[in-house]
């Protein structure tokens, strides 16, 4: 379980997260939802301690990643995955290289077995016999399934993801929603996912969270938001614009 | 209007600070990741190949050039006062001591330290560094620490090489233009440095190649957004390296001499 408290961070003087209070339940999809600049990804981040809170606590299992520090911290984010917005390939290595990239440096696999597991994962998440080419020479759609699948490949408990459906077209955007879908059916991992494409994004869902103006106002499950009295909650269902 | 002064002295005077206290953390994660397992030699010796090898080229042109301008302005500088058996001598202690270390430093940085920025710079904006993080791999020791090494061995490497081919530049001009005795030329070569001179040069090519490595690898770890951020990062980098380079070369002079 993940359970923030209190959490408030501010850059350059502004504040962008002005108490953040959400309960992630282990094993299911939590998905946060919310206008464009309100702070999604710097709270995704601050789950995985890329960024550090002003106050309030971040615990993972009873651990507060957000105080942290050394080997404690390390071992704390070893159980997780990040799918970042654009993939964050590395671009000087192929697919397979990058599916490759976290058994290589954070496990002594032997590399017949890298090998194997490597072109399983991209069988799984539809890209067997891609693994040759350079995240230049693929499409956004196949750059998020390489990411999926180098988050995947350590099986983490946990795996963030942000905005996984921007830029795609509605055809990608189901197809990398089945994927999500079917590999948290296979491992069951926690999942935590930003994203304001509503209402596709409802789809994943096991609980939806609404992040406004630096605040959570809404945590329930997806079917119960649209019957949210919280008329900030439908200005955004309604694509800002009044419910008739 | 004088307090609105005082106060902009004052913030850029705290951001300097911050930045500088950044950057010093940044050179001992960077120089602690050289010694903490897991070392990663093969990443090392791309990076030396990179800086090094790839530089080899212009180091080449750029020493030759030097050793014959060095040739010939210094022949007839040296004429005037009716000492031209010095040139060898002099021509040998300045590319070892000077002109070897600054100017091969000064072209690695326009070279690979602005495209060792620029890389890292790309790879803070595609949040590939970020990526790096949240694997747990200590973005610093991954990717500065080799980079960091392979300063540390590629730019004495370039410097005797750059003083050796400089002086086969002097000793062209010298010979085939100005009628120097090759003989006189290269006893002066070699009675113009003593192993004091050698460390001399080892010490500051040591030293502008941590400085290198440093600088590069800090402006591309924190570059801002945008193709702007990296194009400014890269300047930044280049500008800084140099200037640091020159006072570097005056603090150590002023130091061993």
């Amino acid at each position: 379980m993940i359970s923030c408290n209190g959490l408030k961070r501010s850059f350059n003087g502004q504040e962008v997260l002005k108490g953040i209070n959400l309960q992630v339940p282990s094993g299911q999809i939590t998905v946060i939802i919310g206008r464009s600049g309100e702070g999604k990804s710097v709270f995704l981040k601050h789950l995985v301690g890329l960024l550090k809170p002003d106050s309030g606590s971040i615990q993972i299992d009873g651990h507060d990643i957000a105080t942290a520090r050394g080997g404690q911290l390390r071992a704390i984010k070893e159980q997780f995955g990040f799918v970042f917005q654009g993939g964050a390939l590395f671009d000087s290595l192929n697919v397979f290289e990058n599916v490759a990239f976290p058994l290589r440096h954070k496990t002594r696999t032997p590399e017949a077995e890298i090998r194997s597991q490597v072109e399983e994962m991209l069988d799984h998440v539809g890209l067997a016999g891609m693994g040759d080419r350079y995240p230049s020479e693929i499409s956004g759609g196949m750059a998020k399934r390489v990411a999926v699948a180098r988050a995947l490949i350590l099986r983490p408990r946990i795996i963030l993801f942000d905005e996984p459906l921007a830029g795609l077209d509605p055809v990608i955007s189901n197809t990398i929603l089945d994927l999500i879908q079917e590999v948290h059916d296979r491992y069951r991992f926690t999942g935590v996912v930003v994203s304001h494409d509503i209402p596709q994004i409802f789809a994943l869902a096991d609980t939806v969270a609404m992040l406004f103006e630096g605040r959570i106002i809404y945590s329930g499950v997806p079917d119960e938001i649209y019957q949210s009295p919280d008329e900030r909650v439908q200005f955004f269902l309604n694509g800002g614009r009044e419910r008739k | 209007m004088s307090y609105s002064l005082v106060q902009k002295t004052g913030s850029w005077a705290i951001r300097a600070t911050i930045e500088a206290g950044r950057m010093g953390i940044f050179l001992w994660q960077a120089l602690a990741g050289m010694f903490r397992p897991p070392l990663r030699p093969r990443t090392t010796v791309l990076q030396i190949h990179f800086l090094g090898v790839k530089s080899l080229i212009v180091i080449l042109m750029t020493a030759a050039f030097s050793g014959m301008v060095m040739g010939l302005q210094g022949f007839y500088t040296l004429l005037r006062f009716g000492s031209q058996g010095l040139l060898g001598s002099g021509v040998s202690y300045s590319l070892v001591t000077e002109l070897g270390p600054v100017i091969t430093a000064l072209m690695v940085t326009g070279r690979a330290g602005s495209s060792m920025t620029a890389e890292l710079g790309i790879m803070r904006i595609t949040e590939q560094i970020d990526a790096l993080d949240a694997m747990n791999l200590e973005p610093v020791k991954f990717l500065a620490s080799p980079r960091l090494s392979g300063m540390l061995v590629t730019m004495p490497l370039l410097s005797a090489i750059s003083a050796v081919v400089g002086l086969i530049g002097c000793h062209l001009i010298a010979v085939n233009l100005l009628g120097v005795a090759p003989g006189v030329l290269w006893e002066g070569f070699v009675r113009g440095v003593v192993p004091r001179d050698l460390v001399l040069g080892l010490v500051k090519s040591l030293a502008f190649g941590l400085t290198v490595g440093w600088v590069c690898s800090y402006k591309g770890f924190y570059a801002g957004r945008g193709a702007e951020g990296v194009g400014r990062a890269t300047t930044e980098a280049v500008v800084m390296s140099s200037v640091l380079i020159l006072i570097l070369d005056y603090i150590i002079n002023s130091i061993m001499l």
